[in-house]
């Protein structure tokens, strides 16, 4: 997958430049028990950086705060803060445009205050990540997790993987430079994780060894002119001929925005390589079917437990990535399916939407169960759902 | 585990789960809290098993419940009212506190759940052996291991070796209660000794009250 020419050779703190594929698949890994936050760090140590850009919002401030740390130890090139995050996400763009591999964090509030910049670093093709650690995003004030501003992210033109455990952060993290930057995608991506869930919580991840490293980011394979004194990115944002308000002018950006999709939906086959599937599923054939994202996934897998204890055989689908959206790899998944249980940590059940999208008979699926404002979902309301919409099926069979 | 802002809670779980890491059980801890502030609610949990726990969030039916402050039980400074909500059958209360706290309504709803509760002087513990009432957490920790048996106390402290001897960064309200309780001691690892003598004291006094009470929570062995 790796063409750039660094391979082998060190960086500056002795890390060995490393085919990804070595470094993903075939190093011995090493298992730590470390907080999400400290997991965000030990990627980015990994993934050759070369800028990062800090604006204090809980729950990320400790990740944003830890990657300071590496900046001050070498391994991040450039590190600043923001005055805000609409700041923070424009002076990664400029990073970007610059040639660097840009990372941030976010959350709730901070994600929607810099929202304009999602669109425009899609429609820039620069492959930014920015790792959205979710909490609440409404008033009255609310820190805890809550997946609301992920349904913002879904058109944004950015890629989007939703972390279920540290783990999946620290793959999702490294792997997605890896995927954002190839040159028929090169799009900006967000990797998800459920604020305090996953970023506050301490779990056992096996991580590959801190002396190896990604290679660096090569801006010479972008599949747009890169910013340099001929090709300024002023040339491409303002440039008359896309700025005119006639038929040519509308072509051009419903092209362009249709070019982002297609690129979005081209990342697949890299994705599919680096994290087995855009999803992931276990007891397929279940008849009852949870699918979700995230810590939803989690709590679902206690929920299969709780279930399987009473003598249900009940299924689960993890769904990895939003964007692209694992459509067909769904149809498939939930073919034999007669019941489909989205829990979600939002009050819209944006997913349960996205997912009655794309299947067949999507009166199968059941939107919930939900919380909202960073409840916590314990795995005992899935299970009450479940029989509950079971008991009701039964009786409206009885009925026939 | 119910406390203040300040005390340690957050730090309590970790460690906990962290120690059971070490023996090789499966655990995870995760913090529940509001604004970062002194005195303020916060709650932590540790979650501990034999087989791979993919729950998080708030524990809703905990096995035990460690009271770090009295307000959690006379002021309602907790997540869930009354703060004993949820706690299993023949479940367990440590209570930081030398003096009975609960109202007879409480004792009532224990009692039908048949749980124990485990009185504490954990602060007190705390000042005599570490010499700073921020060591209260540590005798927490001994008190909820030495009568579950949760984790051993060679795993405690090579968990207390992980946290406090190297540089750790929680929060930023965690990074100056680090820094201030380091200003206590002289050296790391005196603070290290002081932290785990507390530990030790509070492993012992509890496990001896499991004996005599004959109170066990079955918690699986690796």
């Amino acid at each position: 997958m790796s063409t750039t020419v660094d391979i082998g050779t060190k960086n500056k703190k002795g890390q060995v430049y490393t085919d990804p594929n070595d470094l993903f698949f075939k190093t011995p890994r090493t298992s730590f028990f470390l907080t999400g936050s400290e997991i965000i760090k030990e990627a980015i140590k990994r993934s050759s950086c070369g800028m990062s850009v800090a604006y204090p919002i809980t729950p990320q401030s400790e990740a944003a705060s830890l990657i300071g740390e590496l900046f001050a130890e070498g391994y991040v090139d450039i590190y600043s803060r923001g005055a805000s995050e609409f700041d923070v996400m424009s002076i990664c763009a400029g990073g970007s445009f610059g040639g660097s591999r840009c990372f941030t964090t976010t959350a709730g509030p901070g994600t929607l205050r810099a929202m304009e910049n999602f669109p425009m670093w899609a429609g820039s093709r620069l492959p930014i990540q920015v790792c959205i650690t979710c909490r609440g995003i409404n008033s009255p004030l609310s820190i805890q997790p809550d997946t609301l501003e992920l349904y913002y992210m879904l058109e944004t033109g950015c890629l989007v993987w939703h972390a279920e455990t540290a783990q999946d952060l620290f793959d999702f993290i490294m792997k997605g430079f890896i995927v954002a930057e190839q040159p028929d995608v090169h799009l900006p991506i967000a990797v998800a994780c459920d604020g305090f869930f996953v970023t506050h919580t301490k779990d056992v991840v096996m991580m590959t060894p801190d002396d190896m490293c990604l290679p660096r980011y090569d801006p010479y394979r972008s599949p747009v002119p890169c910013m340099d004194m001929e090709c300024p990115p002023v040339r491409m944002m303002r440039d008359p001929f896309v700025m005119k308000n006639n038929y040519i002018s509308y072509a051009t950006h419903a092209s362009w925005q249709q070019e982002v999709r297609a690129a979005i939906e081209r990342s697949r086959k890299h994705t599919e390589a680096l994290l087995d599937g855009l999803i992931e599923v276990e007891n397929g054939d279940a008849e009852v079917l949870i699918v979700s994202s995230g810590t939803a996934v989690s709590q679902g897998r206690e929920a299969v437990t709780l279930m399987r204890d009473e003598g249900f055989d009940v299924g689960l689908v993890k769904i990895k990535t939003l964007r692209p959206f694992p459509s067909r790899e769904l149809q498939a998944a939930t073919r034999n399916a007669k019941r489909i249980f989205v829990p979600e940590f939002n009050v819209a059940s944006w997913l349960a939407r996205e997912i009655k999208a794309v299947v067949q008979d999507n009166q199968r699926v059941v939107a919930g169960p939900h919380v909202g404002g960073g409840m916590t979902m314990p795995p005992e309301i899935i299970m009450e759902r479940i029989l509950r919409t079971l008991k009701s099926d039964k009786e409206a069979l009885a009925h026939v | 585990m119910s406390g203040l802002g300040g005390q340690g809670v957050v730090t309590s779980a970790h460690v906990l789960a962290m120690a059971a890491a070490k023996e090789n059980k499966w655990s995870i801890s995760n913090p529940f809290f509001g604004a970062e502030k002194r005195m303020a609610p916060a709650e932590a949990y540790a979650r501990i098993g034999i087989d791979r726990i993919y729950d998080r969030g708030e524990l809703v039916y905990p096995d035990a419940i460690i009271v770090f402050h009295p307000q959690v039980i006379t002021m309602q400074k907790s997540y869930t009212a009354p703060f004993y909500s949820g706690l299993k059958e023949n479940g367990l209360l440590i209570i930081n506190s030398d003096v009975p706290l609960l109202s007879s309504e409480d004792e009532e709803s224990l009692r039908k759940l048949n749980a124990s509760t485990f009185y504490v002087p954990a602060t007190k513990i705390a000042i005599d052996i570490a010499g700073t009432e921020l060591s209260t957490n540590m005798a927490l920790i001994g008190s909820v291991a030495g009568i579950t048996n949760c984790v051993s106390l060679q795993s405690l402290d090579l968990a207390l070796q992980d946290r406090f001897g190297k540089k750790y960064v929680a929060s930023g309200g965690t990074a100056t209660l680090d820094e201030a309780i380091k200003k206590k001691f002289a050296k790391k690892e005196q603070l290290l000794a002081k932290n785990l003598a507390t530990v030790t004291h509070a492993y012992e006094r509890a496990g001896a009250w499991a004996n005599d009470n004959k109170y066990e929570l079955m918690v699986a062995a690796a």
